[in-house]
């Protein structure tokens, strides 16, 4: 192992040392290609393929799952030292003494990721046969699902930067395509465009950054640049830490360019669960742990995904209390969330193994909620509004129940997987950054206002469904994917019995140093629970205990109406970049239309008024012609006098 | 020698201002037939006083493009005034702006 410099947090940080892959290590590719073959099948098949496009979509994400099942238990089998396989499928990019190969890289931290996106990707699938059957669009719907996932997966298993890129713009891709599934709508079309457009500055930050690594390191792959990363000047690790940073705040919506996650939820639900909330929006996550060998050397960056991590979560958890469009606030909190999960990577060492942990448990209770979600908007004509639920929870039992364990699982309700992975990385903040770990513990405590507020809203209270509502339980198809994602929401803390996704990742993100906590582990357990159950107490209060009015009331502190406004988001990007880029451009126009335009056509008219003029001595009059001729030759004599002459 | 010069200079100018001031074509022609002389007669006086041929020569040019200019323009004026029943120079003046 190359020496590197101590980090801050202690240890090593680990250099990416793939072996070649062997036997089925080899076959990691067929992850990505199963997926995307699925894909152009769809896409290109047409109507053909329509009947059986679903079935085709749902087949290739699970050949893929399996495969990723057979290889994690290969991997479980193998020493530490040889879990991490190397694959170059071909040379991307030559140019002179100049080579990106296309790499893929299959490691502890990548077979999470895998399993997690084919896992939780192919339950949705499952889910949208039921969910899109009545669209006429479904194959099509499925196709970009299968694109989605082929690009996640590429995304997580590269070996490079710029493969990482690839994905990432994969993703970015699918991700417009399905916002906008519903394009008809000119809200989704609209959202559609705006996600686009603000990812566009997230991946400005990711390519700048890896041009930058090509400029200092020479190369973009995970193990050239962990080698030699400790050598470079921290400076440039802290600009290449930076823009990976806002590459990562475009892609997870994080504080400043969380705007899109909102309109995002115009896209089909089970949409909005894979990529919006389980998948793609942690891929940010995934980039900054990593990254770990440029941000453990670059302290300064890693205290901005901290603040920036603090800020979106408590920013998340304040626009999830306010809103009451069942999707938003489920949006809001995702926000919340994966700002946890920023938290723990900006921790460090001690950090990623709990970001990673609790990105997984989240991607298990946030898709199971979301797809709850969709469920009661399949029964409830698609009414999104929570003030026209109410009273749901005996018209569907089942996405009761299920709803139910998410929201035990996201709250932090004891033993249920988020309880771990939430309270690993609070009190994990509390140790290395006070200031952080409180901002943490009063987020916990509003995502227990919240998310208790949405149950109450929805299931609870008063009836207040529109009179030609007929809530009824989904179809098996559909309750199904809810039941196994409740049941992994439940046990999904399994992961850390014995500190177990600790050693496992150790040899990707390096191992802490044992701490000696001033007070022991379970104090912080209660600490946080009593903190939550204020949380949910308050919920319970405030909007548990009298009905809840069918409209919402304008009588509120400016708080709320800050927070029905999503924190003024949209009119921050308005007055900040919006508007004075419109009047760039506009003055632009005005410059082109007046200076540039008025130059050039000024000349024509010029020439053009000149020559109108000219022409006129054309009269067709021969004597007027002989009478210039004359002139001209009087001129011309006088001329030769005068020279001859002086 | 300097009386041709003058005579020559006369006649020219005597040219010159029929073309100018008078409209019927054919007056016109013999206008530019009488300036084509006066150059003639130049050119010969100045070949005498400088006792060489080149002058001379230069007439014959002179009358020869003379000989072919009064075979076209006649023919045009003879034209224009079949169609047009009048040879003003200033009544053909279509060709123009």
């Amino acid at each position: 192992m190359t020496f590197l410099p101590m980090a801050a947090s202690g240890g090593e940080v680990p250099v990416v040392e793939p072996i070649a892959a062997t036997g089925a290590f080899s076959l990691m590719w067929l992850l990505i290609a199963l997926p995307l073959a699925g894909a152009v099948v769809l896409l290109l098949g047409g109507r053909a393929t329509d009947r059986w496009g679903h079935l085709l979509g749902t087949a290739t994400s699970f050949a893929s799952f399996g495969l990723g099942v057979y290889l994690f238990v290969e991997m479980l089998g193998l020493g530490e030292e040889e879990r991490q396989h190397g694959l170059r499928l071909f040379d991307w990019i030559t140019a002179g003494s100049f080579t990106v190969g296309f790499d893929l890289l299959l490691d502890p931290l990548s077979i999470l990721f895998v399993l997690l996106i084919t896992g939780v990707g192919s339950l949705i699938h499952l889910y949208s046969i039921g969910y899109m059957a009545h669209d006429e669009r479904r194959r099509r719907f499925f196709a970009y699902l299968n694109l989605f996932v082929a690009a996640m997966l590429m995304l997580v298993l590269a070996g490079d930067f710029l493969g990482v890129f690839l994905g990432w713009e994969g993703v970015g891709l699918a991700s417009y395509l399905l916002i906008g599934f519903w394009q008809h709508k000119p809200s989704a079309a609209a959202a559609a465009k705006k996600a686009f457009v603000i990812n566009r500055v997230g991946d400005m930050g990711l390519s700048l950054a890896i041009m930058l690594m090509f400029v200092t390191f020479g190369t973009s792959s995970f193990a050239g640049v962990s080698a030699v990363a400790g050598e470079a000047s921290e400076t440039t690790l802290t600009i290449i830490g930076l823009l990976l940073l806002l590459g990562a705040c475009g892609k997870s919506a994080q504080v400043p360019l969380q705007a899109w996650l909102l309109d995002a939820m115009e896209g089909p639900t089970p949409v909005s669960a894979l990529i919006h909330a389980a998948t793609m929006v942690t891929a940010g996550v995934y980039l900054v742990v990593r990254a770990n060998f440029i941000f453990e050397n670059a302290p300064v960056a890693q205290t901005v995904v901290v603040v920036v991590a603090c800020v979106t979560l408590i920013w998340g958890a304040v626009i999830g209390c306010a809103r009451d469009d069942i999707k938003k606030v489920l949006a809001g909190s995702t926000m919340s969330q994966i700002g946890y999960m920023m938290l723990g990577a900006g921790l460090g060492v001690a950090g990623y193994a709990y970001a990673i942990f609790h990105l997984i448990t989240h991607g298990f209770f946030k898709a199971n909620m979301f797809l709850g979600a969709g469920s009661v908007m399949h029964g409830m004509d698609d009414e999104v509004d929570m003030r026209r639920y109410g009273a749901l929870r005996r018209a569907m039992p089942v996405t009761f129940i299920t709803f139910g364990l998410g929201y035990l699982a996201i709250i932090g309700f004891p033993f249920f997987s988020g309880f771990f992975s939430k309270d690993r990385i609070i009190e994990t903040a509390l140790l290395e950054n006070p200031v952080a770990g409180v901002a943490a513990l009063i987020g916990a405590g509003v995502t227990g206002f919240y998310m208790t507020r949405l149950m109450l809203m929805t299931y609870f209270t008063n009836k207040r469904w529109a009179e030609q509502a007929h809530p009824h339980e989904s179809p098996a198809v559909m309750t199904v994917p809810l039941v196994v994602l409740a049941t992994l929401s439940v046990v999904g803390g399994v992961l850390i019995l014995g500190d177990w996704i600790k050693y496992w990742l150790a040899p990707v993100v390096g191992e802490a140093e044992e701490h000696s906590t001033p007070v022991p582990p379970i104090v912080f357990s209660i600490v946080i629970t009593v903190v939550v159950a204020i949380g949910v107490a308050l919920a319970v209060f405030l909007v548990g205990r009298r009905d809840v009015p069918r409209e919402a009331p304008s009588d509120v502190s400016p708080l709320t109406r800050a927070a029905r406004a999503d924190l003024y988001g949209d009119a921050i990007n308005e007055g900040l970049v919006v508007g004075p880029g419109r009047v760039l451009v506009e003055s632009v126009t005005v410059t082109d239309a007046k200076v540039v335009d008025g130059l050039v056509e000024g000349t024509s008219y010029g020439i053009g008024g000149l020559s109108g003029r000219l022409r006129r001595f054309q009269n067709g009059f021969v004597r007027s012609y002989a009478a210039a001729v004359l002139l001209g030759v009087l001129l011309v004599v006088g001329a030769l006098l005068v020279v001859t002459l002086a | 020698m300097t009386p041709y010069i003058v005579l020559s200079a006369i006649l020219f100018a005597i040219g010159a201002a029929g073309v100018l001031i008078r409209r019927n074509a054919i007056v016109v022609f013999m206008c530019v037939e009488l300036m084509l002389n006066a150059s003639n007669l130049a050119l010969v006086s100045f070949a005498r006083q400088n006792g060489n041929l080149e002058g001379q020569v230069a007439a014959f040019f002179v009358m020869v493009v003379a000989a072919a200019e009064v075979v076209v323009g006649l023919a045009i004026i003879m034209t224009i005034f079949r169609t047009r029943r009048s040879a003003s120079v200033d009544d053909a003046s279509l060709l123009k702006y």
